[in-house]
């Protein structure tokens, strides 16, 4: 992996992974205790996909995501905390309890939008991207979406736009097979979904989404190629959701052994068998990590149990800014 | 049509009066905003070719060069876009051609545009403005046609809009431009030759209707074209003998109840001028407010609407007789004081 980044980083990156794991148990946990409640879209199983873009991210860039957001939210450095004090409809969440589980914003982080509504977070990353352009900022956003919202209109005018305008934006599929209950093949007639790039004339890349160093890599490149003028890229992250598509889903439409299959490419595995490997994090050393980012979730969900909820007239001054 | 670079001086501090039509009053505003504020940007189908569909923005690409941007036909994404771009220091003026567009742009208007900074406990200002132009008359068919005003009237996040002169173009216009929230701004396609004074440089109050014939017996409130057929309805009711007093909407959110209650106050009879069906629209919202009030009437209220369950005919004969006339509007009225 060397030249992809830094060892330091990449010990940094496990530690992410841990935390998104960790961060979207716990959240199953609190569901059952009913300190959260509405619905949730978690991402175990994805979270090379997030690290591995995000942190690809250089500062002033910005990213839009979805209602399976946490995991880009937590590796654009959300604490925790404010995580699940959003989870909770408390005050001390990135969007003050108003959000909930699908609108973990903080444009501070360069995250700017996490959208219930599929394929709604395409045009404004687009938008984002010509923003710089027009400004002259050397700035560039990257837009996370599913395998299902390429069949949505806004796909397609999304990458239409980019390409004609050479915008400065990356947009990455986290194919994760279903789009909510339905596999790929039953509702989508492109196999790979990155060949979609084509009649848009950009690159379509084809990236193990299991594997945190390609995706950083890719993304990187892709991100590099934007900023210096030369046209958007389309990145396809063959990836896999442990869960099903939201709380109420068992996920019972899956192949048998599907899941263990995918489990056998663990994210977090595949990165920790490397690191152990080259000498970077030794497998006590990675059990003391999950340990830590356990404790540190645990103790960062009961305090932000602790923070008030607004009143609903408080929560007044967010509907207009005049 | 003369030129609308020649016709429009350049704005001055002290605001002097000029004759424009509504058409180069859009235009000014346009230049105005776009002059005063580098971050301002065009966008919309065809708004740089030969000065856009409807001539509102000739002059502008010249003047402005980079900053009048052709998007490719589809509503809901350039929408989006103008969205993220004005998420991250861009003040961008959205053109939807003909108001029939809008739903395309569905989830830009209803799920992103009002909401996107409520959900994100307010760490957004989302100021787009949406451009739209409306109206019958033109003969443009069912699909083509619509004034759509009160489509999105229900959504807090949102402002609404509606221009009924030259200097009402102008002033509101520049308000829905320096508004930080999304406002969606309606012209009307039959007003667009039309001339009057405008000063220059004014802006808009946002959410105040503004009283443009006082008088004693019947309101008339109206937007859009509807306004100059209602003041040329109470010049016919004046020869009669009623005293009309002629209220422009102007804002359809929010909406200015005070003056409205004011006037209804004095003259305790109210006609709905709107080209638009009743159900469900500003004009049924106005009543249904002023009734919760307990306002005394002297009469029930009335409206002149589009006619119930009959759709916008391209006929030039029906189309006519679709859209709501002077004279029905003066005779509104003068039911409305028994005459």
């Amino acid at each position: 992996m060397a030249g992809t980044a830094d060892s330091d980083r990449r010990v940094g990156w496990y530690r992410q992974m841990w935390t998104i794991r960790l961060f979207e148990e716990k959240v199953q946990e609190l569901f059952m205790s009913g300190l959260i409640q509405g619905t949730t879209h978690l991402c175990q199983g994805q979270e090379a996909v997030s690290v591995g873009s995000i942190s690809a991210m250089q500062p002033g860039d910005v990213q839009t995501n979805t209602y399976r957001g946490h995991g880009e939210a937590l590796a654009l450095g959300m604490t925790p905390e404010t995580g699940f004090a959003e989870l909770m409809g408390r005050s001390a969440g990135g969007s003050k309890g108003v959000g909930g589980s699908m609108h973990f914003i903080d444009t501070s982080l360069g995250n700017i939008g996490a959208n219930a509504i599929v394929g709604a977070g395409l045009p404004i990353a687009v938008g984002a991207a010509l923003s710089f352009k027009l400004q002259g900022k050397p700035h560039g956003a990257l837009t996370f979406f599913g395998d299902g919202a390429t069949n949505i209109g806004t796909f397609h005018e999304a990458l239409n736009m980019a390409a004609v305008w050479k915008t400065p934006v990356v947009f990455i599929i986290t194919n994760n097979l279903y789009g909510e209950y339905s596999p790929q093949m039953t509702t989508t007639a492109t196999k790979d979904l990155a060949r979609r790039a084509d009649p848009f004339g950009m690159p379509g890349i084809i990236v193990d989404g299991q594997d945190v160093d390609v995706v950083h890599r890719e993304v990187s490149a892709a991100l590099e190629r934007a900023k210096a003028g030369e046209g958007p890229s389309l990145l396809e992250m063959k990836t896999y959701r442990y869960r099903g598509h939201s709380r109420t889903d068992p996920a019972k439409y899956r192949a048998p052994g599907e899941l263990e299959a995918w489990k056998l490419r663990d994210p977090i595995d595949i990165l920790g068998a490397k690191l152990a490997e080259e000498g970077l994090l030794s497998a006590d050393a990675q059990q003391q990590v999950r340990t830590e980012v356990q404790a540190a979730i645990d103790a960062a969900a009961e305090r932000a149990a602790q923070s008030p909820v607004l009143t609903l007239e408080e929560t007044r001054q967010y509907v207009y800014a005049d | 049509m003369s030129t609308l670079t020649e016709a429009a001086p350049v704005a001055t501090t002290e605001p002097e009066e000029v004759e424009l039509t509504y058409r180069e009053a859009v235009n000014a505003a346009l230049e105005d905003a776009m002059a005063e504020d580098p971050t301002v940007v065009l966008m919309g189908e065809d708004v740089n070719a030969d000065g856009g569909v409807f001539k509102t923005n000739i002059g502008l690409p010249e003047r402005f060069p980079g900053r009048v941007m052709p998007t490719p036909i589809c509503e809901n994404g350039f929408m989006g876009v103008a969205l993220g771009m004005s998420i991250t220091g861009m003040r961008p003026i959205v053109e939807i051609m003909f108001a029939d567009f809008l739903p395309t742009a569905g989830d830009a208007i209803v799920n992103q545009l009002p909401k996107y900074r409520y959900m994100s406990g307010g760490q957004f200002t989302v100021p787009v403005t949406v451009r739209v132009m409306s109206g019958g008359g033109g003969r443009f068919g069912t699909q083509h046609s619509a004034t759509a005003e009160s489509w999105y009237m229900a959504q807090p996040g949102m402002r609404i809009a509606a221009a009924s002169s030259s200097q009402a173009a102008y002033e509101l216009l520049r308000a829905s431009i320096r508004n930080n929230d999304p406002v969606l701004f309606f012209e009307h396609k039959a007003l667009y030759p039309r001339k009057g004074p405008v000063r220059r440089g004014t802006i808009a109050d946002v959410g105040t209707a503004k009283v443009l014939r006082e008088g004693n017996d019947v309101t008339i409130l109206a937007t859009l074209l509807m306004v100059e057929r209602s003041l040329q309805a109470a010049e016919q009711l004046a020869a009669e003998g009623i005293s009309a007093e002629v209220i422009d909407l102007r804002w359809v959110r929010p909406i200015d109840l005070p003056t409205i209650e004011a006037s209804v106050a004095k003259t305790g009879r109210l006609v709905i001028a709107e080209e638009q069906w009743h159900e469900g629209g500003w004009g049924a919202t106005v009543i249904s407010e002023l009734a919760m009030r307990g306002t005394p009437w002297k009469s029930a209220p009335r409206a002149v609407s589009l006619p119930h369950d009959l759709l916008i005919p391209y006929s030039p004969t029906l189309e006519d007789e679709m859209l709501p006339s002077v004279d029905r509007i003066a005779a509104a009225a003068r039911e409305s004081v028994g005459r």
